[in-house]
């Protein structure tokens, strides 16, 4: 099984991310995430979504992805050239005796406390899959209330766009 | 000049005119009424009422299979767009060009489970090219035309319009041609340059070559071409179940149809090949048996215009993508520049597949039970009626053998359910066949189980003097099931006896019916009276023609892989196999 991201550039039509998800439930893909928004153009979103594939299909999956008629462009995103963060809310049970330890933990991960209560933090986590799982783990101890996280987004480096080369 | 303000009703009508849509098969109902009254005064456009949505789908199918043009259908919200599911799904499978126009429920109603309301775009997602819901008039001549495009553009297919009737009783300035916006649709019909040495090349090493041609050769009219490619390289051709007339079957170099019930030799030419030039044709389950015993030994070309197929089941050293007709123009030139009349040596290939053409030709056995053989009575169809007329079959045991026994000179004389397997395709199909092409004689060859799946549309035919042939191939049974269970359920017979053959009670009659519905029904039960019913239905033109042949319930379709097993394993008749020479046996 072996992970990949792909980016999608898509026209922002009704049923769209029906189109995309159907796609993927009838030809046997697995999505592991996916993150849908617009983009700097009027009229086109992005879908990043991370595939699981076992041995030949992922090139099934980004032609069958290229023949739905609203998808504008499919790239596979490879980690070396590309940025890749997640983005979690976390609600962490605390107290007066585990707060300031909880409160170590998210200077060391340089993540943010945005909401505070007597018996709870939230916290607000940015980073790769890799270090935002490592973050949950230290947390884990103090007990975890609610957690939930955007999928995977992911944007190549330097100064090229998918966009643009599209829009010529 | 200002633009004409017209009803959205009337902007389908319009646009649809001037697309180009000479003929639509449909049923109104409430949700696309409106489009319905500016119809009725539209001369460009004949409408023809069918009597079940269904037959309206496969109609427009059997209209674009006979003709290459595309088929339009229409019908209501709700059951009526149900009911062309499995007509969209059909040309889904099939790559037929395709246009479904729905009514849907005002748009402010979409959402509430309203009377006929049904999420059509929904429902026929996974079974479209592409899908539209319309909720505004000024919107519908850019969707249609951008429809049209899509579905007979690229690969052909079926395009879903689902309009709401608010934005059918809508008013908008009509703006023709409108603006076509569609970023993401650009199909490649050009063939790669390297690609195409690289397929010559490959083409000149081959010792065992094989032309594997599917379907795509008939939907891009490339059988022209196809012939010359043959005459250039002189190798054997197969033609799959969707191909058949792509290639002459006259022709010497035609091995005849590969797959589970293929020829012996087309099916051992593909399992023997040092190379598979596949055109327009996808390794379909039906085609290889078992994948990873399929033609071990070949390298593959793979031409095909749509890119998702290549690849997909079998591995592509040349992977070509464009349209077959531009690819084989492309790859003749460069093979005539290359071998300057020279024809690669495959004279040892022809040997061996010659001998096997000899040794296994097609043939059948007589019924046990004193009825006639039903390859007797669908050669004689195909002899007597000759290579212009189109044939549209159901599915089952007479589609094979009317692809079997039936000679197929040219494309879009063959008309069936290939991907999907559509009991009831063919009288609807037939109806529609001889709309685009009245002056051909049409032949709808039909099982008694298809038959009674669709036989309203006789109804159609008689009213709008569309007067197809009908012939039942009466086993008064589901043949191919009934067969699966003779050979692999120890012939236990469950649930496959329709009671429809003349020592059964007969319900329905089919001569009875066939008069019912103004045909002329003729019964045939003996051989020797087969072609007088044929010659007298080919000169009854006044009304459709329904034949009722009554033949052997045991009759079997051969040869046959059984399913899942490897093309090895192809048997000419019950438990014998093809003997091999010394040495054959890999």
């Amino acid at each position: 099984m072996s992970h990949h991201v792909l980016s999608l550039l898509v026209e922002d039509r009704p049923g769209l991310l029906t189109r995309v998800a159907g796609l993927f439930a009838r030809r046997g893909f697995n999505i592991e995430s996916l993150a849908v928004g617009t983009t700097e153009v009027e009229g086109l979103s992005r879908i990043t979504v991370v595939v699981s594939v076992e041995g030949l299909p992922l090139e099934q999956v980004t032609k069958q992805l290229n023949k739905l008629i609203n998808v504008i462009k499919v790239v596979e995103l490879e980690p070396e050239t590309t940025v890749q963060r997640d983005h979690m809310l976390i609600k962490v049970k605390t107290d007066a005796a585990s707060r300031s330890q909880v409160l170590e933990a998210v200077t060391l991960f340089r993540a943010r406390v945005i909401d505070v209560a007597s018996d709870a933090l939230i916290i607000e986590v940015t980073g790769e899959t890799a270090k935002c799982q490592a973050f949950i783990k230290v947390l884990e101890p103090f007990g975890i209330k609610e957690l939930v996280q955007s999928g995977v987004l992911a944007i190549g480096r330097g100064s090229k766009s998918i966009t643009e080369k599209v829009l010529k | 000049m200002a633009n004409e303000v017209l009803t959205g009703a009337q902007a389908i009508v319009r646009s649809l005119e001037l697309l180009g849509v000479t003929d639509i098969f449909g049923l109104p109902g409430g949700a696309i009424l409106p489009t319905y009254d500016p119809l009725m005064d539209s001369t460009k456009i004949r409408h023809i009422l069918v009597r079940h949505e269904q037959g309206a789908g496969h109609a427009a199918e059997g209209y674009a299979s006979a003709s290459g043009k595309l088929g339009v259908c229409i019908a209501t919200s709700g059951p009526g767009a149900t009911n062309l599911v499995t007509a969209i799904a059909d040309a889904h499978m099939d790559s037929v060009p395709l246009l479904a126009i729905t009514g849907q429920v005002n748009s402010t109603a979409i959402g509430t489970d309203a009377f006929q309301e049904a999420d059509i775009v929904g429902i026929t997602m996974p079974i479209t090219k592409h899908s539209f819901l319309v909720t505004k008039a000024e919107d519908i001549p850019g969707v249609l035309a951008a429809a049209v495009l899509i579905a007979t553009t690229g690969r052909p297919g079926p395009v879903l319009v689902d309009i709401a009737k608010d934005a059918q009783n809508g008013k908008a300035e009509f703006v023709w041609p409108p603006k076509i916006d569609l970023p993401g649709y650009k199909p490649v019909t050009k063939p790669h340059g390297k690609q195409i040495q690289a397929a010559a090349q490959l083409i000149k090493e081959a010792k065992r070559p094989v032309l594997y041609v599917g379907g795509g050769i008939v939907r891009a009219g490339a059988h022209l071409e196809l012939l010359e490619l043959a005459k250039i390289i002189g190798a054997p051709v197969v033609t799959t179940l969707m191909a058949r007339g792509a290639f002459p079957d006259s022709d010497p170099q035609n091995l005849g149809m590969p797959g589970m019930h293929g020829t012996v030799p087309a099916v051992t030419a593909l399992q023997r090949s040092d190379l598979l030039i596949t055109l327009g044709a996808r390794f379909d389950d039906r085609v290889t048996g078992q994948v990873k015993t399929f033609a071990v030994g070949a390298k593959v070309i793979h031409v095909d215009i749509d890119p998702a197929e290549i690849g997909k089941i079998r591995f592509a050293d040349v992977p070509i993508v464009g349209d077959a007709k531009e690819v084989i123009a492309e790859l003749n030139a460069e093979l005539n520049a290359d071998l300057k009349g020279t024809k690669p040596d495959i004279a040892e290939w022809w040997k061996f597949l010659s001998d096997l053409r000899t040794r296994y030709p097609l043939g059948y056995t007589q019924p046990d039970d004193g009825k006639m053989s039903p390859q007797f009575v669908i050669s004689r169809i195909g002899e007597l009626s000759g290579p212009e007329a189109i044939f549209a079959a159901g599915v089952g045991q007479h589609q094979m053998w009317s692809a079997q026994f039936i000679k197929y000179e040219r494309p879009n004389s063959w008309l069936n359910s290939g991907g999907a397997g559509t009991m009831g395709y063919a009288v609807p199909a037939a109806m529609g066949a001889k709309v685009a092409q009245p002056e051909r004689l049409v032949w709808a060859i039909d099982g008694d189980g298809c038959f009674q799946m669709t036989n309203q549309e006789l109804a159609t035919c008689t009213i709008n003097n569309i007067p197809i042939k009908v012939a039942i191939i009466n086993n008064s049974s589901l043949g191919m099931v009934r067969q699966w269970q003779t050979l692999f359920y120890n012939s236990r017979y469950s649930n496959t006896d329709l009671n429809t053959g003349t020592d059964t009670i007969m319900v329905p009659d089919f001569v009875k019916l066939a008069d019912a519905y103004g045909c002329l029904g003729i019964r045939v039960e003996k051989e020797e009276d087969v072609d007088a019913a044929i010659k007298l239905a080919m000169e009854t033109n006044d009304r459709p023609v329904v034949i009722d042949f009554i033949v052997g319930r045991d009759a079997m379709v051969w040869p046959m892989v059984p399913a899942g097993l490897s093309n090895d394993a192809v048997q000419f008749a019950r438990d014998e196999r093809p003997v091999w020479e010394e040495g054959e046996e890999e």
